[in-house]
């Protein structure tokens, strides 16, 4: 048996309760009714597009395995890296159309970013045949490192790694082959080329990550030589 | 009389020296003739040896082809056909596996590269179903020739060999061309063709083209096996005798 003094106690808690959240739900609504008459979300800037630009692309074709040159209008950002992932995401965006000559599905989203960096002195895996420094210059090098001078700048004008990030999904749905993996690189590195001839070497991640091959082939270890993949008109790689 | 005793005992002791020099000479002579002729000394034959790597395998099942075929069983029948092909020419034949297991690269690599053979041959097959990138794809590694050197990297120990490696795809695509089929040259760059210190082709198979650029025999016709197998046993037996020559 309950007495009745804790009866009334226990409805005494149980009302005051219920009155502190709703007063709590109300002073919620107040503050953000007060947060959103406090932004101007009317928009201000027109959103820029970047102007049109013709692009060329190495697009591969399975038929006869060659690579033929297109060129395509189409938005380019300024900055490099955006601008090698624009030209790339519209490549595979004909890899993905339907009746493409090189069906790999996938399309532009499929290139998450293209990061450039100037070239490394000492060229890794196969790409050894990047001309070495001359000793005059590497010798500058050396006394403006030993004077304590700041890192220096990366230059403007000399030759650049691409380093492709794609897609795991791209990778794993992409079909699997020696011709279709190599035509599908080579494109990929002739396109880069071709649009800007600094990019001399590329390597290839996926999501983030290295892989041993793309999709059982072709190697995705080593860095190639971006020159080399830009062949003649409609010859084979 | 003692000189005629003297010359008397002289000679029958000469008759008897002469007898046993005269014995001695006829078993010289009956044991050289028992002894076989002495060999004639010829240029001994260079070893030859093919090494067959059946690519993939295991879980690494590689592309799925045609009527629900993998890539790793195609490789291996070809293996297993093309091994026999040249045993019976009196080849002697390295494979890397010859069942439905997993061979790391590195490991088909080794195996390879301990054999020294005079020609490596990496399988593959492709069927994208599209009708396009049909014959036989014949791709040696794009990597840039090489001197040969005491120390090799691993990965670009193929630069080394690479001009081999085009000559021993010529002869391929001659012999796969002689047979009537269609051939596409190219270069490439896989892992393990990279590492091979040897003279390496990776033969990539897809359904036989026909004059109408349509598919004629698909990878599952056991004629087009048979004579993709033979085109290929007869290039080697052409790279054999290639070799041989000074």
């Amino acid at each position: 048996m309950i007495p009745r003094h804790q009866k009334l106690l226990f409805g005494i808690l149980l009302l005051a309760s219920l009155v502190m959240g709703v007063t709590l739900w109300q002073l919620r609504e107040r503050a953000h009714k007060r947060l959103i008459a406090g932004q101007d979300s009317a928009p201000t800037r027109a959103p820029e597009v970047a102007p049109a630009e013709q692009a060329t692309l190495l697009v591969a074709n399975d038929s006869d395995s060659s690579m033929r040159t297109q060129i395509h209008s189409l938005p380019l950002p300024a900055d490099p890296g955006s601008r090698a992932r624009a030209v790339l995401g519209k490549l595979l965006d004909l890899y993905a159309a339907p009746d493409a000559a090189h069906p790999v599905p996938g399309g532009g989203s499929s290139v998450l970013q293209v990061f450039l960096l100037p070239v490394p002195e000492i060229g890794a895996g196969a790409a050894a045949s990047v001309k070495p420094k001359s000793a005059e210059s590497s010798s500058a090098e050396f006394r403006a490192n030993k004077s304590g001078a700041a890192p220096r700048e990366q230059p403007q004008t000399g030759p650049q790694l691409a380093v492709v990030n794609l897609t795991g999904s791209f990778a794993a749905s992409h079909p699997s082959g020696i011709e279709t993996e190599t035509l599908t690189v080579l494109s990929i590195c002739g396109t880069l080329h071709a649009n800007q001839p600094r990019i001399t070497q590329v390597r290839f991640l996926v999501d983030g990550q290295t892989r041993a091959t793309l999709a059982g082939h072709a190697d995705l270890t080593r860095t190639y030589l971006a020159g080399d993949a830009v062949p003649a008109e409609g010859t084979q790689p | 009389m003692s000189a005629r005793l003297v010359i008397r005992t002289f000679l029958h002791a000469f008759d008897r020296v002469s007898l046993v020099h005269l014995l001695l000479l006829a078993f010289l002579s009956c044991a050289a003739a028992a002894q076989p002729a002495p060999p004639v000394l010829a240029a001994p034959q260079a070893r030859f040896v093919v090494v067959i790597d059946a690519a993939h395998g295991g879980e690494d099942a590689g592309g799925s082809l045609s009527n629900s075929q993998l890539e790793k069983s195609f490789t291996l029948a070809l293996s297993v056909r093309l091994r026999s092909l040249l045993a019976a020419r009196g080849i002697q034949v390295v494979t890397t596996r010859e069942s439905d297991a997993a061979v790391e690269p590195d490991k088909r690599v080794e195996i390879a590269n301990h054999a020294q053979a005079q020609a490596c041959l990496s399988l593959h097959a492709s069927d994208n179903g599209s009708g396009s990138g049909l014959g036989v794809h014949l791709f040696a590694s794009s990597l840039s020739p090489a001197q040969p050197t005491r120390f090799v990297p691993w990965k670009t120990a193929q630069a080394a060999w690479v001009t081999r490696s085009l000559a021993l795809e010529g002869v391929l695509n001659s012999a796969l061309q002689h047979a009537g089929m269609s051939v596409t040259l190219g270069r490439t760059s896989l892992p393990v063709v990279d590492s091979m210190s040897c003279p390496a082709v990776a033969v990539e198979i897809a359904p036989e083209m026909g004059p109408d650029k349509k598919v004629a025999a698909g990878l599952d016709d056991p004629d087009y096996q048979a004579r993709v197998a033979a085109a290929l046993a007869a290039a080697l037996v052409e790279w054999r005798s290639e070799a041989r020559q000074p």
